[in-house]
């Protein structure tokens, strides 16, 4: 699957080390939709290629956001793009949050660091489509307050009726007076119908792995808690194997699971 | 004046206790309020109390010698407050703080400690609500120490084999 070139509409820092770049297809046509949770391969030239999840609208498939953090060769190329310059997409890839099978459900989006990246689409969907479904809790966790990401929206989805917004930093600072402390504690308050919620869960793994002990202790069964798996991959095509994890592909199969599927995986190293 | 029994066993902390007890701890409880900024206990003073607290957000903190405190979490409605009061010398090893306004319930420590050591099975039910609070805070405070949020699957090493 060739990339297809997209131009870069906008770029603007979410925080010190993180990006959003807007993307448009640069050919005429109507581009391909997406659904909250698939990604792209996003090709910088003379860089490489890295596997984003998408972090925008789905009801706007032709802006394609995704969100990035710095840490290599190819999302430090990515970072230096600028409103004109031209990138190479393949995509959308992956399996997508089941927000079809979801509905009726009180929902709970848990999201660490980045992860409220590939969390965003499935919130704005759940937003859109409100009536859809029941309550809706979004519990946000970041290393300090300069590192939350969308701090504005973060905001605004407080004011909405029927959508609690919890955010919590590990490192407070003196204007800060939300909460401090891991992600996870902000989960035995809440008031939750295990039978009738859903969790939608992104972050390192090892924060996925204790959000989902939490939720299970609040009785959740594992296959009403989504994770997604972000392991480090090359062709998305289920081929070369970076991807792997014990039997599944990522980009195939991936990148969002129910635990009920991954969690045996979940606990083990990368292979 | 009405009784605090119903707000005791209303809270998580007490959360099945006996009536016995609960009347116990009764005779050991009082209400009291913190405004935003009011402190609730301070390092190195005497820990004479621990708090249930009903509503509002308490930072427990250490101060820093650059001025201001570097807060290590935050407590809300439904959190207990402060264990110095079990253990000898029964001094607070932390600032706590109001963040917002606080309503909590404080229960006298030398009164309970005096309860307990009479009551070995009320002190050890006690004993054993509180170690599961400093288990579950000590997992969290782990977690913390990770720097979780900033990790990826590279960013822990597994350990080279034996
Ligand atoms: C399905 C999927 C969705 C993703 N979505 C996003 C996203 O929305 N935003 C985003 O910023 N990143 C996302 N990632 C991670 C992103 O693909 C990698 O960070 C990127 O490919 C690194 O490329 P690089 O050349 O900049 O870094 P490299 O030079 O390849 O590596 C730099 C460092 O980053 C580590 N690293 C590489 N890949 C990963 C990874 N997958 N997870 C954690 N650490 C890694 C390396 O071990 C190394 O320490 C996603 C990954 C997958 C598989």
């Amino acid at each position: 699957m060739m990339p297809i070139p997209w131009r870069v509409a906008e770029r603007w820092d979410e925080t010190a080390d993180t990006f959003t770049v807007a993307l448009e297809p640069s050919r005429p046509g109507e581009p391909p939709g997406f659904k909250p949770g698939q990604f792209n391969m996003l090709y910088a030239f003379g860089a490489g290629e890295s596997a984003l999840s998408i972090s925008g609208d789905p009801s706007l498939p032709g802006r394609r956001l995704h969100t990035v953090r710095k840490v290599g060769t190819v999302t430090s190329a990515l970072a230096r793009l600028r409103p004109g310059d031209q990138v190479g997409l393949r995509g959308p890839f992956g399996t997508s949050w089941p927000m079809t099978d979801l509905k009726g459900r009180d929902l709970i989006f848990v999201a660490g660091g980045i992860g409220l990246a590939p969390l965003r689409p499935a919130i704005y969907h759940a937003l859109r489509f409100r009536a859809d479904y029941g309550s809706i809790r979004i519990l946000v966790g970041a290393r300090s307050p300069a590192d939350l990401l969308y701090a504005a929206e973060l905001a605004n989805w407080q004011e909405i009726p029927g959508v609690f917004r919890e955010v919590t930093v590990d490192r407070g600072t003196a204007a800060w007076n939300g909460h401090v402390g891991v992600v996870t504690k902000l989960i035995p308050p809440l008031p939750l119908d295990p039978g009738n919620s859903a969790a939608l869960i992104c972050g390192p793994e090892i924060m996925m792995r204790y959000t989902a002990t939490a939720l299970r202790e609040k009785g959740l069964p594992a296959a009403a808690i989504h994770v997604t798996m972000e392991r480090n991959m090359k062709c998305a095509l289920a081929h070369c194997g970076h991807c792997q994890i014990g039997p599944h592909f990522i980009c195939r199969e991936g990148p969002v699971y129910p635990l009920d599927r991954i969690a045996f995986w979940l606990t083990q190293r990368e292979v | 004046m009405t009784s605090l029994e119903p707000v005791l066993r209303q809270h998580p902390f007490f959360a099945g206790l006996d009536d016995a007890a609960l009347t116990l701890l009764t005779g050991c409880a009082r209400n009291v309020r913190f405004a935003p900024g009011q402190p609730l206990a301070r390092e190195g003073r005497s820990a004479d109390v621990f708090y249930l607290l009903r509503t509002g957000r308490a930072a427990l903190g250490i101060p820093s010698p650059r001025g201001g405190t570097i807060t290590i979490e935050t407590l809300d409605a439904g959190d207990v407050i402060g264990w110095s009061w079990l253990f000898p010398p029964h001094l607070w090893q932390f600032d706590v703080t109001a963040v917002s306004e606080v309503h909590a319930l404080a229960l006298d420590g030398l009164c309970l400690r005096g309860k307990c050591e009479a009551d070995p099975r009320l002190g050890y039910d006690l004993m054993k609500r509180f170690s599961r609070v400093m288990a579950a805070r000590l997992a969290a405070t782990r977690l913390q120490l990770l720097d979780l949020y900033r990790a990826g699957p590279h960013d822990f090493p597994s350990p080279e084999p034996p």
